[in-house]
């Protein structure tokens, strides 16, 4: 088992006739996701090939769910229709929504969290501007390479693309469960305490690396659910230490606003709750690896 | 990106907000002409994006056209914390009796937005917040539903705003919401919202942040970017659609991935307390796909930084295959060259992940004597740091 994302899982792609997304589709197919069809009203009723599996395009997000059983969608289409994709998206009632799409506006993003709160909260939204959610040897939905690392205990909830991989990669002897990207927005679906919620209570999942970066203040209160709700161990890694404030790191989310979002006080946070925080990436995965070891 | 106050007033003045009457002057001959067009008692303001403008002798009242010219000459070329005030914002002024708080902003923790408001204006928010909590009202906005005339009054009421305000402070919040909204700003705050004696609420302050993302639904705001004060790297990177952000190191940045970037900035500073205390020069993320174009505008800009000593690029390839990468590297030095670059800077590169092997090994064969293998992300920052505290 794992987090949100299982073998069983049904995946479209949204955007799945575009550049990205077609490719993405394909990487997708070649990691043992059950890809089941794509959505684009234009080319609804056509099959599109990847590599000898062909995938059917469907009208919409409910065509295809009614279709196929779908229960996660990759959203890969440009910022401009990204909030109208998330909409249709909830408004079907699909459990899961991966937002990849990097640069939307803050507006769209709050627009759709709002209507998706208004709509029950059906749909798990994961991202906009992530590298989606992968379980190892199960499944992948959207551009986590598949082959950095296979199955294990380890769960990973991480605001940065690279560094999830790059985490993966130090730990990837070891395995993991679950790997979400939650992206490095200002706002954001899925947040680190969901994440940290759901690893809390799968049984496969043994221990937890948490990984945030500089500015809001979602470490923080990731540090008071760790204290109250979460009982496996945690470790931490913070990037952005020597970030000046005021300067946007990359991501629009990352930026110190004067004495806020700071990662001294993120890693003072998180260490006050008892989590051990590594000062670079290899620290820290040698802090999990003593954690794995001593079982 | 942050507005300057008067490219505030002029967004709020473009949504029917009340705000003073006045111009913007980058000479004292454009603020006499502004003077002379307002007439009678003046304020002038030093624009810059750092609080403490007045205490810093950067707001002065002025009578008449001469006196403004005397002012704005004072103001213009001030330093402010650092910030050289190139220009200054004149308006008429007016006679204050209240002074309140109104702001819209992100509130990043809830998913959605935060409207605060307070009777106690004029004086910094947090301060308020903190010692009189009571006196600030901190109202979430459904992104959806917005701010309507009966939302606004729920505001309005909950704030303690006087009665005899109220409907002018409800159109406001309203106005002001339709302002947030349309501009895609994830922040416009009005402090002071000024009472004046006649009764009339104005305006008489505006910071204002926009969403940088929303760019595609407003070509207008490129024109609010002052170029005089963005770093001619970062225009250079900007024009070639890199994201560089110069800092004030020596120690040269290129990787891939936000976070990864941020990441090595961190391990290079913690290197370069062994090494002189040498620091890192820039933030430069080139993205998922590497490309040997990319590098080389990559490169371009680093190596054109004259404090650069070193530099450490370091790529983790995902998605990006690191023969690839290792291939831009050694085609972007060729390419400087024969664009008459000449390349005296050693390069420290790191590739792991995808491919990492063949990456290393087109490296090898490179045989350039100017790049460096080092395996692993601590390590190379640590050579790259003693190679910069080396040439300095």
């Amino acid at each position: 088992m794992a987090i949100w994302l299982t073998k069983d899982s049904r995946v479209i792609v949204q955007g799945m006739t575009g550049s990205e997304g077609s490719k993405h589709t394909r990487r997708m197919l070649a990691a043992g996701t059950n890809v089941v069809g794509g959505v684009n009203p234009r080319k609804a009723g056509t099959t599109i090939d990847f590599d000898g599996t062909e995938l059917p395009v469907f009208a919409s997000v409910a065509d295809a769910m009614k279709d196929t059983g779908a229960d996660v969608t990759v959203i890969f289409v440009p910022p401009q229709f990204t909030k109208g994709a998330v909409v249709e998206a909830i408004d079907a009632g699909i459990p899961l929504a991966v937002v990849i799409t990097e640069g939307v506006p803050v507006h769209d993003t709050a627009a759709f969290w709002a209507y998706n709160v208004a709509k029950g909260e059906r749909t798990r939204i994961i991202g906009p501007n992530c590298p989606g959610i992968a379980s190892p040897g199960a499944s992948n939905a959207g551009i986590i390479p598949a082959d950095i690392t296979g199955a294990g205990r380890i769960g990973l909830v991480s605001k940065s693309g690279t560094l999830t991989y790059q985490m993966m990669y130090e730990l990837r002897d070891i395995g993991f469960s679950t790997c979400v990207g939650i992206g490095g927005d200002p706002i954001i679906g899925t947040t680190h305490i969901d994440a940290l919620a759901a690893f809390e209570a799968d049984p496969d999942t043994d221990a937890i690396v948490m990984i945030g970066e500089i500015g809001g203040d979602a470490e923080e209160r990731a540090a008071e659910f760790i204290k109250a709700n979460v009982t496996k161990p945690v470790v931490g890694y913070i990037a952005g230490f020597t970030a000046p404030p005021g300067k946007t790191m990359g991501h629009a989310g990352a930026i110190i606003s004067g004495s806020a979002g700071t990662a001294d006080a993120k890693k003072a946070a998180l260490e006050a709750v008892g989590v051990k925080v590594g000062k670079t990436p290899t620290e820290t995965a040698k802090l999990m690896r003593e954690i794995m070891s001593a079982g | 990106m942050d507005l300057y106050e008067y490219q505030g007033r002029d967004l709020f003045e473009r949504h029917g907000l009340p705000v003073l009457a006045g111009g913007v002057a980058t000479t004292p001959e454009e603020a006499r002409a502004i003077a002379e067009r307002l007439g009678g008692r003046v304020v002038v303001k030093a624009q810059v994006k750092v609080g403490g403008r007045g205490k810093a002798g950067g707001v002065k009242l002025a009578e008449g056209a001469e006196e403004t010219v005397a002012r704005a000459t004072d103001i213009l070329g001030m330093d402010i914390k650092g910030h050289t005030v190139h220009k200054v914002m004149i308006t008429v002024t007016a006679d204050v009796a209240e002074e309140y708080y109104f702001s819209y902003l992100l509130d990043r923790a809830n998913r959605t937005f935060l409207c605060i408001a307070s009777v106690a204006g004029g004086m910094d928010i947090e301060q308020v917040a903190a010692e009189t909590p009571e006196k600030v009202v901190k109202a979430p906005i459904d992104a959806v539903e917005g701010v309507d005339e009966a939302k606004a009054r729920e505001i309005v009421t909950a704030a303690g705003f006087p009665t005899e305000l109220a409907d002018q402070v409800v159109e406001i919040a309203v106005g002001l919401w339709k302002a947030f909204v349309a501009e895609d700003a994830t922040l416009v705050e009005v402090n002071p919202l000024a009472k004046t004696k006649d009764g009339k609420l104005l305006l008489l302050d505006a910071k204002v942040s926009l969403d940088e993302n929303a760019g595609f639904r407003h070509p207008d705001h490129e024109a609010l970017v002052d170029q005089a004060t963005v770093d001619p790297l970062e225009q250079a990177a900007k024009e070639k659609d890199l994201n560089y952000v110069k800092l004030d190191g020596e120690v040269g940045i290129i990787g891939n991935g936000a976070g990864l970037v941020m990441s090595t900035l961190d391990v290079v500073a913690y290197a370069g307390e062994r090494h002189g205390n040498v620091k890192p020069a820039n933030f430069l993320d080139i993205g998922g796909g590497a490309s040997a174009a990319v590098m080389a505008n990559g490169l371009e800009i680093v190596l054109s930084d004259p404090s650069v000593k070193s530099v450490f690029v370091n790529v983790f390839g995902g998605i990006t295959s690191c023969d690839a990468v290792a291939n831009g590297i050694v085609q972007a030095l060729a390419l400087l060259e024969e664009r008459g670059e000449q390349v005296t800077k050693p390069l420290v590169v790191r590739l792991d992940g995808n491919n990492a092997e063949a990456g290393r090994a087109i490296l090898d064969g490179a045989n350039n004597p100017l790049i460096e293998r080092v395996d692993t992300m601590d390590g190379a920052a640590e050579r790259a740091a003693e190679l910069a505290a080396a040439g300095v």
